[in-house]
């Protein structure tokens, strides 16, 4: 008795949460307007596809696709590169200043990302770097969050492992590249999927670092084309659909790394 | 040999790749902000930065007189303290819910909760906007079989922020179900199981053992959630444009106008610089809690 009450809550909830869901998908397979009649239709008459073809030839929309997947895919590489190495030397090499150091970057974390868009932008107009995929970049090429997550993995690898490298006349970098990397591959794992969605949904800076529509990644080229196709209903709930599965199929394919790693995140934050 | 010196300069070289760039894109440009905030730069300070002047506190006092401004202030306020309850809240019951000791297919059903959080929030927003039409969204579609009349939920100043808040806690409540479902798994079995030999009912239970327990969890939530509350911008940006009459501009809308919209950079950077103030007081706030609950 108490167990289906559980269980219909819990159904009732889920069918809550997917419902937008479900009617992105339902509204995107419509004929033209037909999700803007009355009484209201849940699922199409006849399914058609011609909104994606339209996406692709009306829109240009693959113009916005490839932007976002090299933006999104470049910024996962490299961050996941620097943020290991530094993650790395603050948790096994010693020198002066390095726990200070330390401290100062993570204190960083409080300073909001909006603060730093002013003057951002203005630094990178004078060298030319608006409107570019470099300029969307230089803002999360390295995280204090990356850092901070590979410095806690980082101090669980045994001292021993590294100096036996060092003995066997490993060097320095040899060290970071294969033992160190190897053995962090789950927190790696975890931090590529964060940092890849977080780049894939990314909207305030590259709205404001990219002014050319040709440069727009796919959130930028949606909010601007949904102000411009108002009554094409459908075929935004297309470009929807499109721009929000990538990171969807990732999570549902990754969610235990995924979900593991809001755990490490949030146990000292 | 591997000496000291050798290993020194890897470690310089492991770390100025990752803390240059943090240098100059993020923290230089927070100072410069600073800085910025106390000049009158704007579109003729763009071609040639020497056009600022350097004005003093002109800036906070103008924010301090500007309506638009306290409208914002309000606005985000109004999102921050009943949108961030309100989400920690169905994020608790969600938790419970996915946690209780009766449930089946918890698996699947956190999967479900969970994957509004990693949808794109532009997308998404898109697809609310048209949910909330007030003839053909689906929203009144289905408050008219309560025999609700329906509302013009992006169309009414009344109720275009709850509208906001209400997708917000959809896209979000998952992210702290997951955080909460951790604490309540760290609370140990015998305290319930104690309870219940002590003939304590269900609402008992929660009030006595698991409130108090998940107390260090909460005030985490709570703060982050509050944190991220005050940085409201895709969601009026897609859905509203800070209307009907401003009654969605938050802060950072007003900031991100201000600064790429009319170019009043000095101004832009004030509102910022007034956001990263008020984030600071939160979160130091947070320090002092977290110390406390810790004891």
């Amino acid at each position: 008795m108490k167990k289906s009450l559980i269980l219909g809550v819990m159904v009732m909830a889920a069918v809550l949460t997917l419902a937008p869901g479900i009617w992105m998908v339902s509204a995107s397979l419509m004929p033209a307007g037909q999700a803007s009649s009355l009484p209201p239709k849940l699922f199409p008459s006849q399914i058609t596809f011609e909104h994606f073809v339209d996406l692709f030839t009306r829109l240009e929309l693959a113009r916005y696709l490839v932007n976002s997947l090299v933006l999104s895919i470049s910024i996962t590489a490299i961050s996941l590169f620097l943020n290991s190495m530094a993650g790395y030397a603050f948790a096994k090499h010693r020198f002066a200043g390095r726990d200070r150091l330390f401290r100062l970057l993570v204190a960083e974390m409080i300073i909001p990302a909006q603060v730093t868009t002013l003057p951002l932008f203005l630094m990178l107009n004078k060298v030319g770097l608006i409107n570019t995929y470099a300029g969307v970049l230089v803002a999360s090429m390295a995280t204090i969050y990356g850092i901070f997550l590979m410095r806690q993995f980082s101090l669980s690898i045994p001292d021993s492992l590294i100096e036996a490298a060092r003995m066997d006349g490993a060097s320095e970098f040899k060290i970071y590249w294969s033992v160190i990397l190897p053995l962090s591959k789950p927190i790696l794992v975890t931090l590529a999927i964060f940092t890849f969605m977080g780049a894939w949904n990314d909207f305030f800076w590259p709205l404001i670092v990219l002014t050319d529509d040709s440069m727009y990644t796919l959130p930028v080229a949606l909010a601007i084309l949904s102000g411009e196709h108002v009554q094409d209903t459908e075929l935004m709930m297309a470009g929807s659909v499109l721009t929000v599965l990538p990171v969807l199929i990732i999570f549902i394919a990754m969610q235990k790394a995924y979900i593991e790693g809001i755990m490490i995140g949030s146990v000292k934050g | 040999m591997t000496g000291a010196s050798s290993i020194r300069r890897a470690v310089f070289l492991f770390l100025a790749p990752a803390l240059l760039p943090i240098l100059v894109f993020f923290f230089l440009p927070a100072v410069a902000a600073f800085a910025i905030s106390f000049t009158d730069f704007d579109i003729y300070s763009l071609g040639d930065f020497r056009n600022a002047r350097f004005v003093g506190f002109k800036n906070y006092i103008q924010l301090f007189d500007d309506t638009l401004f306290w409208k914002a202030m309000k606005n985000t306020l109004y999102y921050v303290l009943v949108g961030g309850p309100l989400s920690v809240a169905v994020s608790l019951a969600a938790a419970l819910l996915v946690n209780a000791r009766l449930a089946r297919f918890r698996g699947f059903f956190r999967t479900v909760y969970f994957a509004p959080v990693v949808t794109t929030l532009v997308a998404v927003a898109i697809v609310w906007r048209y949910m909330y039409h007030p003839r053909f969204g689906i929203l009144n579609y289905a408050l008219n079989f309560f025999g609700i009349d329906p509302v013009d939920w992006l169309g009414d100043p009344l109720w275009a922020m709850p509208a906001i808040i209400l997708l917000s806690v959809w896209k979000g409540f998952g992210y702290n179900m997951i955080i909460f479902v951790a604490g309540l798994q760290s609370i140990p079995g015998e305290l319930y199981e104690a309870a219940r030999i002590d003939g304590a009912g269900w609402w008992q239970q929660f009030k006595r053992i698991t409130l108090p327990m998940l107390a260090p969890t909460s005030v985490f939530i709570g703060i982050v959630t509050m944190i991220n509350n005050f940085q409201l911008f895709a969601e009026p940006y897609v859905m509203t444009q800070g209307g009907p009459v401003h009654s969605t501009l938050s802060i950072v809308l007003l900031m991100y106008e201000q600064g790429f919209r009319w170019w009043n950079m000095g101004y832009s950077a004030a509102i910022a610089f007034v956001l990263f103030g008020i984030i600071l007081v939160v979160s130091l706030a947070q320090s002092k809690l977290q110390k406390q609950s810790a004891l």
